[in-house]
């Protein structure tokens, strides 16, 4: 710990930092379309729709060909591997049709959960071999930012010690390698919401989850000004009995990552779990309206809370493709409006309720 | 690290964190008064006055009967075990005195270093033995805050990573202690401005500190709302032959705090180290003028800074206590207004406040 060898260049610093700074302008947040061949089989099977690479085409060419309204409220799009090489209709590639609206693009590096032997299932990320080689050529072939996921799960006994510090070391690896080789690097230690503990039993989790990932950072000497956050919202266990408010979870979120993210890391995207769509943008909204000094931008980087109406609506007919486009793009500008703390909700009340239901932090 | 047990109700935690922000209150700093009985030896010493208990307790009386010494630019003194223990010429507490003037006590709660064997003469810092009670004893004798100062050194092969980790770890367990007693911990982990080393050495050894420090907080579940920090700043070490102007060190200062140390802290205090009374202001003054995001609040919590000037001015005679009294109502004006970013320097400074106040290997 006595000697600086710098692992980036100002150059590459400010490059960095300018994408990071992009992608979570005011009002922008992500759209998440990096599901895997085999996640997007139970996409389209609940739909109805056959999984072949021709319909994974044609539905992401459904979102891509949004218009100008987007170029407003999403920053940057990850993509899976496939989707990368992949062209709409007319010829362009799917690339393109993204950067021509002035979006960055991402790229999904991780090659999935393993399991760590002796614990209670938990499970570790690979994907680490071969990493820099693979970032430089998506690096050649558009991508700016890329995301990798590691999962953690809160039961009696996780997460233990080792899947915390076993996950933060694996994150800090990978966003070494993608900073050297221009790429900012989403960082994604999702705490799963599966289980039946409250929301104060998340919160703990989650200070203890991020506290040990930018330990991690730190000493593997990753340049925090161009990295992105993407945690869970702290909120409650599916199955649990008791409910909370929007500001009841953004004052525990908040609260959590005031304690555990340094103030240089320029914005948190936060991943939708299993919410719904509208569950997603109003608590998104709660967190920007919460009353506590937040240093880091707050948005979405959204896969299920952003697509689920348009791919309702699309049911694999192109008929339907300009309506399921169009329910996108209005899911994306409410969540544009969220990040800002400006979405009044769908109509019936949370909005309007206001900074009177914001308990004091002490509690959390 | 699955369950919560917390360590301080809601009630503790407000009763923390309302002392934490009056004491870092707009304008406000805090007066270092806690020298020891050697430390005041050396002090006392330059300027041929006897170090005897009566000495230190008249030159503390000039000090806190003085109108600067007011809520309106101090918000927190710490002191010696002894001095809490003294009185006016009054006859009347220092403590009372203090906390009539809305000023918050502080206390001193390390007890000096221990060699780290096996190191390049690093050390640690005693005083956990039965802190708890003494915590709890002073917590009635009027105080409510303390002070550990943990100090790290940089050569070509220090601070080295036990060093780090352990006075890190000790930090931690000080402020837990502290905190279930009531008392705000100030956390210091100093890193020594000896040696020829440049700025951005400091800020990389200072960034590593940091990190380790915030992460053993967060190990010993230390509510950080309730806690401040008194770090250095990030400056060249004293025989760098490279100057660098206040701009310089409170752009590196403040990049290695946005790296470093959560939001939820409410503020930081530097340490002044061997830093003249006027560029101890410029520097914290050129700090709080960077436009960029500072979450917490950066404040002095000055010693000699304060009050070498009073002291050269006093010379241990009675009939200077005016003169006395008006060098430190100076320093502390201008400090007051250099942690609002509004100190405007005029004209020529006195050659006391401009003299170097550096001693090889400050110990108290």
């Amino acid at each position: 710990m006595t000697h600086q060898y710098p692992a980036l260049t100002a150059e590459q610093k400010k490059e960095l930092s300018d994408i990071a700074l992009r992608i979570v302008a005011p009002g922008k947040g992500i759209l998440a379309a990096d599901e895997s061949v085999g996640h997007m089989a139970k996409r389209l099977n609940q739909i109805g729709v056959e999984n072949t690479e021709e319909n994974r085409r044609l539905y992401r060419q459904i979102l891509f060909s949004a218009d100008s309204r987007v170029k407003k409220c999403i920053g940057g799009v990850i993509f899976f591997h496939e989707t990368m090489y992949q062209k709409a209709d007319d010829g362009t590639p799917f690339v393109q049709m993204i950067k021509d609206k002035g979006i960055v693009v991402g790229i999904k590096v991780d090659k999935g959960v393993v399991p760590l032997a002796g614990t209670d299932g938990e499970t570790t990320t690979q994907g680490l071999d071969g990493l820099s080689e693979r970032c430089a050529q998506y690096k050649k072939d558009g991508a700016d930012f890329a995301k990798w996921r590691c999962v953690l799960k809160i039961s009696d006994n996780t997460p233990s010690a080792l899947a915390i510090m076993e996950n933060a070391n694996v994150l800090a690896r990978y966003a070494s390698i993608c900073q050297q080789n221009g790429i900012v690097p989403i960082v994604e230690p999702e705490i799963l919401p599966d289980g039946d503990h409250d929301l104060k039993r998340c919160q703990y989790v989650t200070e203890k989850v991020l506290a040990a990932v930018y330990k991690a950072l730190s000493d593997h000497h990753v340049y925090l000004e161009g990295t992105l956050l993407k945690p869970n919202m702290v909120t409650p266990g599916h199955a649990c009995p008791k409910k909370y408010s929007p500001e009841e979870i953004a004052m525990a979120t908040v609260t959590a990552l005031r304690r555990t993210v340094p103030p240089a890391v320029p914005g948190v995207t936060f991943l939708s779990g299993g919410q719904s769509e509208e569950e997603a943008s109003i608590n998104l909204n709660a967190i920007n309206t919460c009353p506590l000094v937040r240093p880091w931008a707050l948005t979405f980087s959204y896969g299920r809370a952003l697509q689920a109406s348009a791919l309702s609506a699309w049911r694999g007919q192109r008929d339907n493709a300009t309506a399921a486009t169009e329910e996108f793009v209005k899911r994306a500008e409410v969540n544009g409006l969220a990040a800002l703390g400006k979405y009044e909700g769908s109509g019936d009340d949370s909005g309007a309720a206001g900074q009177s239901l914001y308990v004091a932090n002490h509690a959390y | 690290m699955t369950h919560q047990f917390p360590a301080l109700s809601p009630e503790q935690k407000k009763a923390l964190s309302d002392i934490a922000q009056r004491i870092v209150a707009s304008g406000k700093g805090i007066l270092a008064a806690d020298e020891s009985v050697g430390t005041m030896g050396n002090r006392l010493q330059r300027i041929n006055v006897e170090n005897t208990e009566e000495n230190r307790r008249a030159f503390r009386e000039i000090l806190f009967s003085s109108d600067a010494f007011s809520s309106q630019s101090i918000g927190g003194v710490i002191l010696f075990h002894e001095t809490l223990y003294q009185k006016d010429s009054s006859g009347k507490p220092f403590p009372a005195i203090i906390k009539e003037k809305g000023i918050v006590v502080g206390i001193k709660l390390d007890k000096g270093s221990a060699p780290l064997a096996g190191t390049n003469g690093e050390t640690t810092i005693q005083g956990l033995d039965g802190l708890a009670e003494r915590c709890a004893q002073y917590k009635k004798d009027g105080v409510d805050f303390g002070k550990w100062r943990a100090v790290l050194k940089i050569t070509s092969t220090t601070p080295s990573q036990l060093a780090i980790q352990e006075n890190a770890n000790t930090l931690a367990r000080y402020a837990s202690i502290c905190q279930q007693h009531g008392l705000v911990p100030i956390v210091e982990p100093e890193v020594l401005p000896d040696g020829d080393h440049d700025l951005q050495r400091c800020q990389y050894v200072s960034e590593k500190v940091l990190a380790a420090v915030y992460k053993a907080l967060n190990d010993h579940h230390v509510y950080l709302e309730g806690t401040l920090l008194k770090p250095n700043m990030v400056m060249a070490g004293y025989s760098c032959p490279k100057k660098y102007t206040p701009q310089d060190v409170a752009l590196a200062t403040v990049t290695t705090l946005l790296r470093t140390v959560p939001a939820a802290v409410p503020g930081i205090c530097f340490l002044s180290g061997g830093q003249s009374e006027e560029e101890a202001s410029l520097n914290l003054n050129a700090m709080n003028q960077l436009s960029l995001p500072k979450p917490w609040k950066l404040t002095f919590s000055y010693g000699r800074a304060l009050q070498a000037s009073a002291l050269a001015a006093w010379v241990g005679k009675s009939e200077n206590k005016k003169a006395a009294q008006e060098a430190f109502r100076k320093r502390v004006q201008i400090n007051s207004l250099a942690c609002r970013g509004q100190y405007v320097v005029s004209g020529k400074t006195d050659a006391a406040a401009t003299q170097s106040l550096f001693t090889a290997s400050y110990t108290y």
